[in-house]
């Protein structure tokens, strides 16, 4: 474990305490964690995530993420392989997604 | 985390009605989207979520129904007035929609997009006169025991 990961808390499953404590470099870091290098492409996924989460208090859903950017269902799947509804939420250092879509 | 063994769910997806339709693709998605290998078995009446024609016409039954929701309960004297299923089902698109859950056809091309493998059962088929082409393009035909074979080491589900 980097100092990074060290220096904040996460819950059981691995997803930041404290949506506030995220930064970028934490953001490389826990993809790190989960096997992924992030692209120019989780960006926009996480960024997205990050600024529904300031107007709405919670985690996008994938439907919304896929409405709302130009990436698609498939490039979504492409990007968080273990499964975009856990991953893109835990890279982008939101709680577990609430939404069933 | 990234070196568990990845779990996998096996769903049989055996109604056609709007309402029965749902629970199969919203279980089929969560799965993907939480990382479950998924494969779903579309038998008998369930067939007509992945044939071309119905997928984007199926309809609640108003009549026998018991599990009608107040606000959509329907007596089943009234249940018998032509249209009335069509009412009922237009509201539950309407509802369905509010909640943000894409109509049946858009449905199946998500989960197909989500990575979830989508099989035919061979023997409805044969009784229904169907061919693989009257399906969604990417579905495939399958036997019971091919689609018992495949879920072997994760779990089933039967809608």
């Amino acid at each position: 474990m980097s100092k990074l990961l060290d220096s904040v808390k996460f819950d059981a499953d691995g997803y930041l305490d404290d949506p506030n404590q995220w930064t970028e470099e934490l953001a490389k870091e826990i993809a790190a964690r989960e096997g992924i290098t992030l692209s120019d492409r989780h960006w926009v996924v996480i960024n997205y995530a990050r600024n529904e989460w300031k107007t709405k208090g919670e985690a996008p859903t994938l439907r919304n993420i896929t409405k709302n950017t130009d990436v698609d269902t498939k490039e979504l799947y492409g990007l968080f392989p273990g499964g975009p509804g856990k991953l893109a939420a835990k890279v982008a250092g939101l709680h577990k997604p609430t939404g069933c879509i | 985390m990234a070196d568990k063994p990845v779990r996998k769910l096996s769903i049989i997806a055996s109604k056609g009605s709007l309402d029965m339709a749902y629970p199969p693709l919203i279980l089929a998605n969560a799965a993907r989207m939480s990382g479950v290998e998924v494969n779903v078995f579309f038998t008998f009446w369930g067939l007509d979520i992945i044939t071309k024609k119905k997928m984007d016409h199926l309809n609640v039954a108003v009549v026998g129904n018991p599990s009608m929701h107040p606000s959509f309960h329907i007596p089943t004297l009234v249940g018998v007035i032509p249209g009335m299923s069509a009412m009922a089902s237009w509201m539950m698109r309407k509802e369905i929609a509010k909640l943000d859950f894409p109509p049946v056809g858009e449905f199946v091309q998500l989960i197909q997009d989500a990575g979830a493998n989508l099989y035919g059962c061979k023997m409805s088929m044969d009784m229904m006169k169907l061919t693989v082409n009257d399906l969604v393009d990417g579905a495939k035909v399958l036997g019971a025991m091919e689609f018992i074979e495949m879920s072997d080491g994760g779990q089933t589900l039967f809608v």
